[in-house]
């Protein structure tokens, strides 16, 4: 199963979870995540190796998919 | 949204896109971070100091070589090339907010306690056990990386490199962290970070670099342990 979360005032906000046994719930999942991105949300996959890969497009095996505000220098 | 806010100018045609960290591609004018590069504003930041050093120093010894009776004017000197590298360490060691300081953001601006207790939920999921402890205990996550060991904050972040002896610190946060939970502040920069090393790096501004003992004196005693974790990791690690 995976969980689409957004970091925001409330902590995080889950906006989608999808499954294989679910239909449709990845499309409903994609379409959630592309609004975030248009909107200005960078996302990435968090890995077990304390790694994390940036992404474009949602994976359908992901099982967390993170989505945060862009970050600048101070 | 974050082109249209930070207003950054456009790459030339045909530069090509640099993959990773979405905010380090849109700085296309800016040098990529490498350990070259890093090694080379580290000897800028000591050619800086000893400069700033002996610009003080020097006519301090030269008062004094002139007449003892210059000793008090000699010693402003003095306390001059003492002060100056100090307050420098001290500013870029500053740039470092722990999680739950009274510099941080979110208490200027705080989010309810039940938002920073998911955000600080998310972001002990998101760190190992051992820094998920020295989070709690000193505010800054740990996060070993290819150019050094990092800690991470609110704000700003602190690389050691390896070796431990010198510490890199780099000014960098939320680009609109109205109302984000502390634990969320930290949680966008350690996921940028693993995103992205050097992307990090790139889009942060390097505030200080030197003397680990330097940077250490400039950090909250309580955040002090953290540097010590991160150079004994730098020590054994690399």
């Amino acid at each position: 199963m995976g969980l689409l979360i957004r970091l925001d005032r409330t902590g995080h906000t889950t906006l989608a979870e999808w499954s294989a046994e679910v239909m449709g719930s990845h499309d409903e999942a994609v379409a959630a995540f592309r609004r975030e991105l248009d909107a200005g949300m960078l996302a990435s996959v968090p890995r077990a190796d304390g790694s994390a890969e940036v992404i474009r497009e949602l994976p359908d095996d992901a099982e967390l998919v993170v989505l945060r505000r862009p970050i600048a220098g101070g | 949204m974050a082109e249209a806010r930070l207003k950054k100018p456009r790459a030339p045609p045909g530069t090509p896109r640099r993959p990773g960290l979405e905010e380090a591609a849109a700085l296309w004018w800016r040098d990529e971070v490498s350990e070259a590069t890093l090694r080379r504003d580290g000897r800028r930041w000591t050619a800086w100091t000893v400069a700033v050093v002996v610009v003080f120093a020097a006519p301090g010894i030269g008062l004094l070589l002139l007449s003892p009776w210059m000793l008090p004017v000699a010693l402003g000197c003095f306390a001059h090339a003492w002060i100056v590298p100090r307050i420098q360490a001290r500013r870029g060691a500053r740039s470092v907010v722990p999680l739950g300081s009274a510099r941080g953001g979110s208490r200027r601006a705080p989010a309810d306690a039940a938002a920073e207790g998911v955000a600080l939920g998310l972001l002990g999921d998101l760190v190992g056990h051992r820094e998920r402890d020295l989070l709690g205990r000193t505010g800054l996550a740990l996060q070993r990386g290819r150019l050094g060991v990092w800690l991470v904050g609110e704000r700003g972040a602190l690389m050691v490199r390896r070796g431990g002896r010198r510490v890199d610190c780099w000014c960098v946060q939320v680009a609109e962290s109205d109302g984000l939970p502390a634990g969320d502040r930290v949680a966008h920069l350690l996921l940028a970070l693993r995103e992205d090393e050097a992307g990090f790096a790139m889009v942060a501004n390097l505030g200080f670099s030197g003397a680990a003992w330097r940077g250490r004196r400039g950090l909250p005693e309580s955040a002090r342990p953290a540097l010590d974790a991160a150079r004994a990791l730098a020590r054994s690690h690399y």
